[in-house]
């Protein structure tokens, strides 16, 4: 390394407020400000605008209304991160659906308790998501065309595969239970400590870790602010939640895998990886990292959300039938990523991006919803605000490109 | 140890006194060849370059700079002739052979990440990690502005800024750090001053000049003969795949070199054997 002795600290450059969010704002990356700010927006709107809106019962309906495209829009996060798409993911959460009724299915000689059918589903989508990937990252063949086939192919082998009786019962509980679970009082207390101590260990670790190495702490304002803020979500979440039938298990999904999915992309070298290759694949080539290993694991990643996602939703339903996957959840997933501030050009986004999108398009249709308003409004409210975001993107990205200039 | 600084400080009129004594080469090349085809791309070349030295690479399009530097980065295997580094014979077969021997390549696109900070980009594909894959941030940020300072580059506000953000000049000298950070003994630049303003220019000629002031041996190709009369200690003149001549800075003028690149005037200059005196 170089020749000063290693005791040589850096001396901490003066931080100015909210230091780290002006560069990325001028680095053309707003985070997720635009989101957030156009939520707010949006409860506003309906709070006022409809009588029974906010109530804890709507509140507990849009987080369970929301959670399967949650789900597969955390896994097209990491999609778009490396500048690809994956169009298969909703006919991928179709197949984990059969996949369960089918292995849960009583009297069929192949009947599996409901937890392992729910891994045995993750696990067939993570694979499909490899074998998809590996067209993209060998051959070469364009990830939008492979889906493509993709999300034809396995809209055939959902309907081949229950064609005979058209509908499957789910009786197993514990995969009903993924989408209709709600916990105790206690239990949603117990769990909101718990993620808030998580959450908190792993932002104090860092800074303490920022510290011990002499590295300036950027925004100390900005980390006391999250500390705070967090908690506080979390602690009126369980409120309102109590007041209804208690913390969903969707919600404890949701944000378990959020903050699984953040360290992953976040604190891993695989994570930075994921990111470089996005931002310059044929850079990150010439560095040493592995390219198309990364692309194949992240449409395996894309494939297991999707899986994951799709039991939620057969289990919410009770049942799979020849719709599984279908409707607007391929639109609404990739959707709630780019409205959450995921580039669709590759290297910019967060996994909590997927969170905050798949929250405005469930409020506006539970909103609307509400309004008795009919699903044509739904759909011309969401397709503007997804043109908006795809505008914001593609603007901020010519700023950036300007910015070194 | 690395090499940043190994050979402690020079005095700053280092390029025009280090060929006084001339010590042996950290790099020598002898009567490489190479052809694509029936193309004869390089023809019985030589080339050295000694540690603390800043040797230009200069010659017109085609002149076999970039091939000859692809056979020394392990892009390409030469079909004939002898590598030596550091006095033995070595084989070069790929980026990860050089990186070993201490060569590294800053080439002409600099190969970095828009969207990752300075820190990101110095560690790309090496980041300090511990069992759990979990990356080591402040180590390796508190290694970059050490970096940093040692090749006073002041000019970036913070390595915690996306590399979008930098100028030109600013991401130029990323590149470059990062090449040296990783104990390397050799630098080869690839035009770094192609796309740079006249302030910009000068920052990465300066920072040029520091890395050869703290030992490393440092080869620039340009096309630039100002910038390189500006840094350079010697320069290495190619024409069509062929040595023309090895010039002392001190003991040459711009005339004499733009006559060499354009014409050819095969000579002996400080002991390089000339190329053979076939017709070109």
């Amino acid at each position: 390394m170089s020749s000063h002795p290693p005791s040589v600290a850096p001396e901490p450059a003066p931080e100015r407020l909210f230091g780290r969010v002006l560069d990325n704002i001028r680095g053309g990356n707003l985070g997720s400000w635009p989101v957030l700010i156009g939520l707010a927006v949006i409860v506003l709107f309906f709070s006022f605008k409809a009588d029974n809106f906010l109530s804890p019962g709507n509140f507990s309906n849009i987080i369970t209304q929301m959670a399967g495209v949650t789900l597969l829009a955390y896994g097209v996060v990491f999609v778009l991160l490396i500048g690809e798409i994956d169009l298969s993911i909703s006919y991928i959460s179709g197949i984990a659906g059969v996949v369960v009724a089918q292995m849960t299915l009583p009297e069929t000689g192949h009947q599996l308790p409901g937890l392992i059918a729910i891994l045995l589903a993750v696990a067939v989508c993570a694979a499909i998501g490899a074998f998809q990937g590996s067209f993209v990252a060998f051959i070469g063949v364009p990830a939008f065309v492979v889906t493509l086939a993709g999300y034809q192919i396995w809209q055939g082998v959902i309907q081949k595969s229950i064609e005979d009786k058209g509908v499957i019962v789910i009786q197993d509980e514990t995969v009903n239970n993924t989408a209709n679970y709600f916990f105790s009082n206690t239990a949603g207390w117990i769990i909101a400590a718990v993620v808030c101590a998580v959450y908190t260990a792993g932002v104090l670790g860092g800074v303490l870790s920022q510290r011990r190495h002499g590295v300036a702490v950027r925004d100390p304002l900005f980390t006391i602010i999250k500390l705070v803020a967090v908690p506080v979500v979390a602690v009126v979440t369980v409120v309102i939640c109590n007041r209804d039938r208690g913390v969903p298990f969707v919600l404890l999904l949701m944000v378990a895998a959020l903050l699984v999915l953040t360290f992953v992309a976040k604190r891993t070298t695989f994570g930075r990886h994921v990111y470089a290759v996005g931002g310059n694949a044929e850079a990150a080539r010439r560095a040493g990292i592995n390219v198309a290993r990364v692309r194949i694991i992240v449409f395996m990643i894309s494939g297991a959300m999707a899986g994951l996602g799709g039991v939620v939703l057969a289990a919410r339903l009770n049942s799979v039938d020849l719709n599984a996957g279908g409707g607007t959840l391929l639109i609404d997933a990739i959707a709630a990523a780019v409205i959450g501030g995921t580039s669709l050009f590759g290297g910019r986004g967060e996994v909590r991006d997927a969170l905050f999108g798949a929250l405005v398009i469930a409020t506006i249709a539970n909103g609307l919803n509400t309004l008795n308003l009919t699903q044509g409004v739904i759909f011309m409210t969401t397709g503007g605000i997804l043109l908006f975001a795809v505008t914001l993107d593609t603007i901020l990205r010519r700023r950036q490109r300007k910015a070194g200039r | 140890m690395g090499a940043v600084g190994a050979d402690g400080p020079h005095p700053p009129q280092l390029m025009t006194t280090a060929t006084a004594s001339t010590p042996a080469p950290l790099l020598e090349l002898r009567g490489i060849s190479k052809n694509f085809g029936s193309v004869q791309a390089l023809t019985d070349v030589d080339f050295e370059v000694r540690s603390g030295e800043v040797m230009a690479l200069v010659g017109d399009n085609g002149a076999g700079k970039s091939t000859l530097i692809k056979c020394v980065a392990g892009a390409h295997s030469p079909d004939g002739g002898e590598v030596f580094f550091d006095g033995e014979e070595v084989q070069i077969h790929g980026a990860k052979d050089a990186a070993k021997l201490g060569i590294e390549v800053v080439y002409q696109d600099l190969a970095l990440c828009d969207n990752l900070d300075v820190v990101q980009n110095m560690y790309l594909g090496r980041e300090e990690r511990d069992w759990l894959q979990r990356l080591k941030e402040p180590v390796m940020e508190a290694k970059t502005a050490q970096t940093m300072k040692g090749l006073a580059v002041t000019t970036i506000p913070s390595i915690r800024q996306p590399v979008a953000t930098l100028s030109g000049g600013q991401r130029q000298s990323v590149a470059v750090a990062r090449a040296v950070m990783w104990n390397s003994r050799l630098v080869i630049l690839d035009e770094p001053t192609a796309a740079l303003g006249v302030s910009q220019t000068q920052q990465v000629l300066e920072l040029v000049l520091r890395l050869a002031e703290q030992g490393l041996a440092v080869v620039l190709i340009s096309h630039n003969l100002h910038d390189i009369f500006e840094v350079a200690t010697r320069m290495t003149v190619l024409r069509l795949g062929r040595n023309v001549a090895v010039y002392e800075r001190a003991k040459t003028t711009q005339q004499e070199v733009v006559q060499a690149i354009t014409a050819g005037v095969p000579t002996k200059v400080s002991g390089i054997a000339a190329s053979t005196s076939e017709p070109v």
